[in-house]
């Protein structure tokens, strides 16, 4: 057997080796300043960017979790960037979930990373006042729809029981009138589609969305409409965000290995398609 | 304990085996579960007992009583003699559910993105919209035209058509790519947990 058709024949385990290594190399290198200049700011990313640096300080924003552990190397850096760029511009924000661990990864992204962070603790944030987490409310879409004539109604309690309407941050607020913009970071269903039909064009509130690279194709002909202000897609879009926001975190770490792990299966498409022309017609 | 299920399911990449299976089993069971106890507590308990039961001071809502006997109703699938009762409540869902999507639905998807193709196809003094605008207008009419199968797609209308399926090749490549994207995306997030977080040799 000739080396084309043994290459054919190739066990696909020894792919998956130097799929392996393509991730796992890069994570252990630093990315040079070179790679970093490269990484692309989309269009929908720079609108949504522009949209909150333009908002004025003490403007309500939303923002909906929507997603469990499994996507958080994609959206969890959506979340940080995003939250970070927030309470630099002192906008309040209303985090809740429409899917259970979504509130929870809210949580995580507060606790571990935004409380933490130096800057954000010159601002000495304070719970109720300058953020607020409503938690999990079951209804998908149904939700969505109530809270357009009523927020606390939607989510009588917060993530730890408190009553909605005793939280100062929601005295002022109360459906989406109040609300400048609702950042929806989703993996599926109820998601930024929802957002969009029942929040977004129902309403007229202004809604942006942040997806996995699997969802975003579907998502973004709302960018192009207008339907959605801005759209983070994938590990590419969370990167693109902490690029231009400035604040540079596990996106951008990831982005290496990203895109070396790309440049192996295009390597490989590549050759496998060589070894399928060249040995066509042939007798193995 | 995470290392040693994320490892589980990675070594069903080199074939099937038993430590596979356990983690996968684990996984299913622990995710039912989780799902029942979240349904339990944040629909039944949350929506329908503390409706009727509530704290002092609260009126009861008997209203709720109405989801409650539905969701009795949909249960009765299990006893195959009277079955038929869940047909009721299904029939709430699917006509709820379609009353709420028409409108959006037609809104949404329909009127604002027809809306949106319907675009100047010189824009002076910018080529990138020009450009644009051609190719967003052409590619959805050839499209539509690939879908539209009363008529024999030969002659014009069938080089059309195969324009349609370029472009539609062209969508299904870029979906692919990221799919790609976002699985490497969950690998790496896990790799970077074995190396990170758990081995401590990524900083």
């Amino acid at each position: 057997m000739e080396f084309w058709q043994k290459l054919l024949a190739i066990d696909r385990r020894i792919i998956f080796i130097f799929v392996a290594f393509a991730i796992i190399v890069p994570l252990f290198i630093i990315a040079p300043p070179g790679f970093l200049k490269k990484i692309d700011v989309s269009l929908p990313v720079q609108s949504l960017y522009d949209y909150v640096e333009n908002l004025p300080p003490g403007s309500k924003i939303m923002i909906a979790f929507d997603y469990d552990p499994p996507t958080t190397p994609e959206l969890q850096p959506m979340a940080v960037s995003f939250l970070k760029h927030c309470f630099t511009k002192d906008l309040k924000v209303i985090m809740l979930g429409l899917w259970p661990q979504g509130p929870v990864q809210a949580q995580f992204a507060m606790e571990r990373e935004i409380l933490v962070d130096e800057k954000i603790k010159a601002k000495n944030l304070q719970y109720g006042i300058d953020y607020v987490n409503l938690g999990f409310q079951a209804g998908n879409e149904f939700v969505i729809l109530r809270m357009g004539t009523d927020i606390a109604a939607a989510f009588p309690v917060d993530y730890f029981g408190t009553r909605t309407k005793e939280i100062p941050l929601m005295k002022d607020v109360k459906n989406f009138d109040n609300i400048r913009l609702v950042y929806n970071i989703s993996a599926g269903y109820p998601g930024t589609y929802e957002w969009v039909i029942f929040a977004g064009d129902r309403f007229g509130v202004k809604i942006a969305g942040g997806n996995t690279a699997v969802q975003y194709p579907h998502n973004s002909p709302y960018v192009q409409t207008g339907q959605l202000v801005g759209l983070l897609g994938g590990m590419a879009g969370a990167a693109g965000y902490e690029k231009v926001s400035g604040y540079l975190g596990k996106a951008t770490k990831y982005m290496l290995s990203q895109a070396v792990s790309h440049a192996m299966v295009i390597f490989f498409i590549i050759l496998g398609n060589l070894a399928y022309f060249i040995t066509r017609g042939r007798k193995v | 304990m995470g290392a040693f299920l994320t490892l589980g399911i990675i070594s069903f990449l080199y074939k099937d085996n038993p430590w596979y299976k356990f983690c996968e089993a684990l996984f299913v069971g622990i995710s039912a579960g989780y799902w029942f106890c979240t349904v339990f507590w944040s629909q039944f308990v949350a929506k329908l007992w503390d409706n009727i039961y509530p704290t002092a001071g609260q009126p009861r809502q008997y209203v709720y009583l109405v989801g409650g006997i539905l969701g009795l109703m949909m249960l009765l699938r299990l006893v195959p003699k009277i079955g038929w009762f869940s047909r009721w409540p299904l029939a709430f869902v699917v006509g709820g559910t379609a009353g709420a999507y028409l409108i959006g639905y037609a809104l949404s998807n329909g009127m604002k993105q027809v809306k949106s193709t319907i675009l100047p196809l010189w824009v002076s003094g910018n080529l990138n919209a020009t450009v644009g605008n051609i190719i967003l207008v052409v590619g959805t009419f050839c499209g539509l035209i690939y879908f539209f199968f009363s008529k024999e797609q030969k002659g014009t209308y069938g080089k059309v058509a195969k324009l349609g399926i370029f472009f539609l090749m062209i969508t299904f490549g870029a979906s692919f790519g990221y799919t790609v994207m976002a699985r490497m995306s969950l690998l790496i997030g896990r790799m970077d947990f074995l190396f990170g977080t758990w081995l401590g040799l990524i900083k």
